[in-house]
């Protein structure tokens, strides 16, 4: 996901631009990996929290799925901020403020046009402002801890993949750590064990937008 | 009306209805009082846009404390506060206290004019830290 990366497999143009087809695409893609993998958020879910993370998730992202292309004819900003509002609104549980606030906050802090460095800007910004409405902080056992690892990478100019390999990993480490925040939390040390079903999500979605980016997808 | 309001947000429509039962038999309509419970697709959970209704219903100009059950009814809460926006969001606190006890008290404060600060404050007594 270099800007090399990018430039050459032409989703953006030289100056870095995402355009209208590629937030299309984008939108597909991460709805996609959802839904594909909606039962087993939704198992990793009933081990340690209440069970509704995929299907909440599958039906936020079908919600902007079905708006597509009134967000990507949206500026960038827009577009993430409208995107996050939605989830806001669609996915419930504690995972639609969350992850409507990751979006609403990179709308917020990227530019209409990102290059690499401006995104990992807006991306660290975020994080911060999904760990102040969790209340939460890297190291317990949430989505923080994959999008934490994922900004690193970003930051330390990583490959596409090297930046996917980083969140897979990032999501396999939250297995034995034990729940400090949310329903996980209240089984203690029976957290220990299983997948954080918010860090995977984090994961299949940073696949998915990786991989459209570098037109694997 | 110029008491403050009084919200409850459960993950349950019958956990929020029967705590909005027990408070009307404390403080009758003396309080502008409104639940919400439930995703909004039949299942359990809590739901912004509900939120945001069930704060319009109970608004009053003396403010609306909002009482809540579980971490995500918290985080749905702050939400939709925060989507209402300024000016009337610094009038609404979601309050650290356990959600039937909390609306019970809180409400009985409330219903003898007292400010936010205080039907706030009473809620928070029953709360541990």
């Amino acid at each position: 996901m270099s800007a090399g990366t990018l430039a050459k497999t032409g989703t953006m143009d030289k100056t870095g631009t995402m355009d209208k087809v590629d937030l299309m695409t984008l939108i597909s893609a991460t709805a996609d990996t959802i839904a594909a993998h909606a039962s087993e958020l939704t198992t990793l879910d009933q081990a340690i929290g209440d069970g509704d993370h995929g299907l909440n998730m599958k039906r936020g992202f079908e919600a902007v799925r079905a708006e597509a292309e009134a967000f990507a004819a949206k500026p960038l900003p827009e577009a993430l901020k409208a995107i996050g509002t939605k989830l806001v609104m669609t996915v419930g549980g504690a995972s639609g403020p969350l992850f409507g606030t990751l979006f609403m906050a990179l709308g917020k802090e990227i530019s209409a046009e990102p290059n690499r460095a401006s995104l990992a800007t807006a991306f660290g910004k975020a994080i911060e402002a999904v760990a102040a409405r969790g209340k939460s902080q890297v190291g317990q056992k949430t989505m923080l801890d994959v999008l934490q690892p994922v900004h690193d990478a970003l930051l330390q100019g990583k490959t596409g993949a090297e930046i996917t390999d980083a969140a897979d990993r990032a999501a396999d480490a939250t297995v034995p750590m034990k729940a400090l925040r949310g329903r996980a939390s209240f089984l203690g040390d029976r957290s220990i064990g299983h997948m954080d079903a918010g860090g995977r999500s984090v994961a299949l979605l940073v696949r998915a937008v990786v991989e459209s980016i570098e037109g694997h997808a | 009306m110029s008491n403050v309001g009084i919200v409850i947000v459960s993950h349950s429509p019958l956990v929020a209805e029967g705590t909005a039962d027990m408070v009307r038999q404390m403080v009758g309509d003396e309080v502008p009082l409104a639940w919400c419970g439930g995703n909004g697709h039949g299942g359990l959970g809590t739901s912004v846009e509900a939120i945001m209704n069930a704060i319009d219903k109970a608004w009053s100009e003396a403010g609306v404390a909002i009482l809540v059950d579980l971490g995500g009814a918290e985080t749905n809460s702050e939400m939709a506060v925060e989507m209402i926006g300024e000016p009337r969001a610094q009038k609404i606190i979601v309050c650290n206290a356990p959600i039937v006890e909390g609306a019970v008290m809180a409400a009985t404060e409330a219903s003898g004019g007292a400010s936010l600060r205080e039907v706030v404050a009473t809620a928070h007594e029953l709360s541990p830290s």
